[in-house]
């Protein structure tokens, strides 16, 4: 795409006190482009959220959304193309559905008519007449959902859009950002479900500690994480002892137990290895081959063994 | 402009949807009518019309009433929104700072003048119809200059419940310091006031000083326009011996108490700015 970037963050350095919230992060985000932030509790990706939307000033470095930098008085009026869903999404219970969104719309400058089409997509639309009080967690969500959606915003920033919501609706949002993005929206999405993600963003950038970490695509990360894909054969004991035999050269005997073996397959063995298990002519049960997921690739940016 | 006008809007919304304007009104109504029938005990033969009465008792509760439920309606605005974790949200969109602590100021104005004008226009009319005195014979200005002055009383309370809002990170303290501010401007400052006259017994603070003193403080310059406003009313609530000695223009109290309004609110829009969430 030739499009200038959407997002551009170079740099930068945003400290509370003592506290360097976050340390040179260097990012961008082309329009069309799906980037998901990943990170612990307190890694900075709200604080890089604040940032963005010009909540917040850097400490030091630049950042420049849709060309300008957000934190101008100018800024104000450019935030009509971004929208924002903010880790908790609450909203006055004393209100309707249909009054929240038209007030947010009137913000900002957006036609109220269309609202119906947004209720529609977040599956709201009969109980949009309701009062918020008595929307469902996951209703609520969703409300917050349609709220960033008001006026075809160039720029979503989601701030764990998912949490909360049912794999119905979780497929819902993400049908959503995946329309966004085929109409030239850039996406920030920041998210703890990490497996979610796997075919979801374009980009990953794991922060770690206010650091950026990397940045690149799942496949891309994989590779650098130095991650090796398991190969898993499931097969009686004769069997076992077998393929521990004809391993034996490769592979250690505790590799061998339960009747299950787990074997290291480096990408480029992945064939090879799995004809010469096929050539051994064994009754093997099961086989299968586990490519590292996101969490194991996050615990390995991130210093961390994966929670089991 | 449009900006603050749908923030004020939503906040009447919020107030009206929520039952606030309602319940503040008929308890301010359910006062003031207390007050008039026990008021209106003592003005059996005289000449004086029961509203003044009336008039008198409602501006002390005035002064305490009405700086409670202002600091009550605003203490929350900010620090409120800032815990629940709306502000973040109302703040990506595009409106200045500023607009959103104007557009709340004017809601909050909107919701409170008209539980003032509800419950204390109610309370008149009605005391006005059952008296004596004929309807048109009512010391009408005086209460006029009540409602007025009491909306005006109940915007420098908004203001400051604003100052406190943005200023204080909890609501906790928030909450505190509301209640505290009010003690001091209606009860404490008096009170040292008192003890300070008592103390001094007239020897280094003259009458000058006094009302200055008295000027300064915004529940007191609400006290001396409608207690020292007419004669009927200013012997009524025994505040004669000040307004005999001077004649303070009416003009000052309310220049005052507009200042009490637009200064809270000026600082708590630049520290607003300034406030990180």
């Amino acid at each position: 795409m030739t499009e200038a970037p959407c997002i551009v963050i170079k740099r930068a350095v945003k400290s509370y006190g003592d506290i360097r919230a976050l340390d040179g992060i260097d990012l961008e985000i082309p329009p069309g482009e799906c980037m998901a932030l990943v990170g612990h509790n307190g890694a900075g990706k709200t604080t890089l959220i604040k940032l963005i939307l010009g909540l917040a000033r850097p400490t030091s470095g630049t950042i420049s959304v849709m060309g300008q930098f957000p934190g101008t008085s100018g800024f104000d009026t450019l935030r009509r193309h971004i929208g924002f869903l903010p880790e908790q999404a609450i909203f006055q219970g004393s209100l309707t559905g249909r009054e929240t969104l038209t007030f947010y719309a009137r913000l900002k400058n957006a036609p109220t008519q269309g609202l119906d089409q947004l209720f529609q997509q977040v599956d709201l639309l009969e109980a949009a007449g309701r009062k918020v009080s008595t929307y469902s967690n996951g209703m609520r969500q969703r409300l917050g959902v349609a709220q960033a959606l008001i006026g075809n915003p160039r720029i979503l920033v989601l701030d764990e859009p998912t949490t909360g919501l049912d794999p119905d609706s979780r497929a819902r949002v993400y049908a959503i950002i995946e329309e966004r993005k085929a109409d030239g929206v850039a996406v920030l999405l920041s998210s703890h479900a990490l497996t979610e993600l796997e075919a979801r963003a374009d980009r990953v950038a794991i922060l770690h500690h206010g650091r950026l970490r990397a940045c690149a695509s799942i496949p891309e990360l994989r590779k650098h994480a130095g991650l090796i894909p398991e190969l898993r054969i499931k097969a009686g004991q004769e069997q076992m002892s077998a393929l521990a035999r004809h391993f034996a050269q490769r592979f250690e005997p505790c590799s061998f137990v339960n009747g299950v073996a787990v074997l290291n397959c480096p990408p480029r063995d992945k064939l090879i290895m799995l004809r010469e298990i096929l050539n051994l002519g064994l009754a093997i049960d099961d086989i299968s081959l586990a490519e590292p997921n996101l969490e194991q690739i996050f615990a390995a940016y991130t210093d961390r063994t994966p929670a089991q | 402009m449009k900006q603050i006008f749908f923030i004020a809007l939503k906040e009447v919304q919020d107030g009206m949807r929520n039952r606030w304007v309602v319940l503040i009104a008929l308890a301010m109504a359910a006062f003031a009518l207390i007050l008039a029938l026990l008021g209106s005990v003592p003005t059996g033969m005289t000449k004086i019309s029961s509203l003044a009465v009336t008039v008198v008792s409602l501006a002390s509760l005035s002064i305490f009433f009405i700086p409670l439920i202002a600091l009550l309606l605003t203490y929350d605005s900010i620090v409120g929104e800032a815990e629940r974790g709306t502000l973040v949200l109302l703040l990506s969109y595009p409106i200045a700072r500023w607009q959103v602590i104007v557009g709340k100021f004017c809601g909050a104005f909107i919701l409170l003048s008209l539980a003032i004008a509800l419950g204390y226009g109610s309370a008149g009319i009605a005391i006005s119809l059952t008296a004596e005195t004929a309807f048109t014979e009512q010391a009408w200005s005086s209460f006029s200059k009540l409602l007025l002055s009491s909306v005006l009383l109940g915007a420098v309370f908004l203001s400051l419940g604003f100052l406190i809002s943005t200023s204080l990170r909890e609501r906790g303290t928030a909450a505190a310091a509301a209640i505290g501010s009010w003690l001091f401007f209606v009860l404490l400052y008096d009170m040292g006031l008192l003890g300070l006259l008592a103390s001094d017994a007239g020897k280094t603070i003259g009458t000058d000083t006094l009302i200055g003193l008295l000027l300064a403080n915004p529940a007191d310059a609400y006290r001396m326009f409608n207690l020292v406003g007419s004669d009927e009313i200013a012997i009524l609530s025994g505040m004669a011996g000040l307004s005999l000695e001077r004649q303070i223009p009416a003009m000052v109290p309310i220049a005052v108490m507009v200042a009490w309004v637009a200064l809270p609110l000026a600082s708590a829009c630049a520290i607003f700015q300034r406030r990180q969430v």
